[in-house]
């Protein structure tokens, strides 16, 4: 079963093997609205821990998505470019940004657990 | 949209009834105001689009300018902006703006006469929220002995705009439906006076309903009974605008742009153009006949990717000739629209221009607005 983390940010990082799978939470997509726009990275490219890695926007406005952890993007959603609203509609499945190969796995400790990214949205909310 | 203000912030008549909707608040100009309900943008987009959408535009200033004859109070008006009071008929009313000396846009407002027995001397105006108080500033003082202006803070706006908006509004005020675009009609519901126009910012038929503050609430129920209405915030409201291609004040026009820039000559009637008299007509004037040297555009970008205000527009070989000065993601249109200024050189439709959106130059190119067909009714 995947492993998922979270950054204060509101991305999350869902682990399996080597790879994450980054996206934005369900908090953080209501938060946004409708998105209307999503822009993806190259494949290969190599992202530092907290990288711009993506730019999300809504209807009102544009955000960055920055890395989790450190790593190279194997992956992207192209099917995002065609239905961005499919990151409002399931935000943690098939609203999926990219994938990264992770490069340090030790980055992960320092996100937070599916619990305690809960209790961060209670407190900011 | 939002502005960071410092104080509190005023609420509308309207206020409780948008919190218990469950709508998100956000300050504008000066207001806590709805900018979306819990349906979201898209949606309220979409729905005054297909529908009818209700909205809270009470923030916005409303104020009379009262004279002995109207004759009187049309040139004291016509000294102010550059369109064609005078002869407006009783209940008519027209779009303006209040221009500086040297041609700039100080606001933009609507203007209209009087229809009412005994109220012959009077023009009503609506200024745009953030500008009233100093539009109230700079027109009360140039009045000319006789002719005053009333701020009137005891009166809510609220727009119903959309294509079913006529029938809506026709079930609760029979008759109303046949009013003329740009025309008031004075009316009651239920004892509440409610005094339509036939006009809106939105590009879609429809009414602005100007009534007494106590009966808003009570007023905005009413037609929210109706499944065919829902209410719609700031959001939707801008986005409906820009693919409409009308002017946001403080976005698309401000003190720097003329109307002749703005491309809202159409605004000037013939008369004045020729006769000029309005502050501003020297430059107004001349750029009437010379053309000005920069000209609000519409923009198309070929890609997916908005561009929003402050995105530079470049030629196609890279050179800078303007700014976006709206955009986003128009509903109606599927995809990023914008509008914006450029160097008069580059505005003929079809001229392919770029987008520096985060570093890069997207192609985009030039067109005619507005990007959702207006659907105004003419009769």
């Amino acid at each position: 079963m995947a492993n998922i983390r979270y950054t204060k940010d509101h991305e999350y990082i869902s682990v399996e093997g080597d790879t994450g799978t980054i996206g934005i939470s369900d908090y953080a997509q209501q938060q946004l609205g409708d998105v209307v726009f999503v822009e993806l990275p190259e494949l290969g490219r190599k992202v530092a821990k907290g990288d711009g890695a993506a730019v999300v926007e809504s209807v009102k406005a544009a955000s960055d998505i920055y890395a989790p952890v450190a790593g190279e993007v194997v992956a992207v959603n192209g099917a995002l470019e065609a239905a961005p609203g499919t990151v409002n509609e399931d935000p943690a499945g098939k609203g999926w940004f990219l994938k990264l190969r992770i490069a340090d796995p030790k980055q992960l400790d320092d996100l937070m657990d599916e619990a305690a990214y809960q209790a961060f949205v209670a407190s900011i909310s | 949209m939002a502005e960071p203000l410092s104080g509190p912030l005023h609420k509308t008549p309207l206020h409780q009834l948008h919190v218990e909707a469950g709508a998100k608040m956000v300050p504008f100009a000066g207001y806590d105001m709805p900018v979306q309900y819990p349906t979201g943008v898209l949606t309220e987009h979409n729905w005054t689009r297909s529908d009818a959408g209700l909205f809270d535009v009470s923030h916005m200033g409303q104020a009379f300018v009262v004279g002995p004859t109207w004759e009187a109070t049309a040139k004291a008006l016509e000294a102010l902006v550059p369109a064609d009071i005078l002869n407006l008929k009783p209940g008519q009313q027209r779009y303006s703006q209040l221009t500086a000396e040297d041609g700039g846009i100080l606001d933009d407002l609507m203007i209209t006469r009087s229809a009412y027995a005994g109220y012959e001397g009077w023009a009503y105006l609506v200024v745009n929220a953030g500008c009233k108080e100093q539009d109230f500033a700079h027109i009360g003082p140039r009045l000319p002995d006789g002719v005053t202006l009333k701020p009137d803070a005891t009166l809510a706006l609220i727009a119903l705009q959309g294509p079913k908006a006529a029938a809506v509004l026709d079930a609760l005020l029979p008759g109303i439906a046949a009013t003329p675009f740009m025309t008031f009609t004075e009316t009651k519901l239920d004892g509440m006076f409610v005094h339509a126009s036939r006009s809106g910012y939105t590009g879609e038929d429809g009414f602005e309903l100007c009534v007494e503050a106590k009966d808003a609430a009570a007023i905005w129920q009413r037609l929210l009974s109706d499944e065919r209405v829902k209410p719609i915030g700031l959001g939707a409201r801008d986005s409906l605008r820009l693919e409409a291609g009308l002017c946001l004040y403080g976005h698309d026009i401000d003190t720097t742009t003329s109307p002749v820039e703005a491309g809202l000559t159409w605004s000037i009637q013939k008369r004045r153009r020729t006769e000029g008299g309005f502050p501003g007509a020297t430059r107004i004037q001349k750029e009437l006949a010379d053309g000005p040297a920069r000209r609000r555009i519409g923009i198309l970008p070929d890609g997916r990717a908005p561009a929003r205000e402050g995105t530079v527009i470049k030629a196609a070989d890279g050179a800078a000739i303007g700014t976006v000065t709206s955009g986003g993601f128009g509903p109606s249109v599927s995809g990023p629209v914008a509008m914006g200024y450029v160097n008069a050189r580059f505005a003929e439709p079809g001229t392919p221009v770029l987008l520096e959106v985060r570093g890069k130059d997207l192609p985009a190119k030039v067109v005619t607005m507005p990007f959702a067909p207006h659907r105004y009714f003419r009769g």
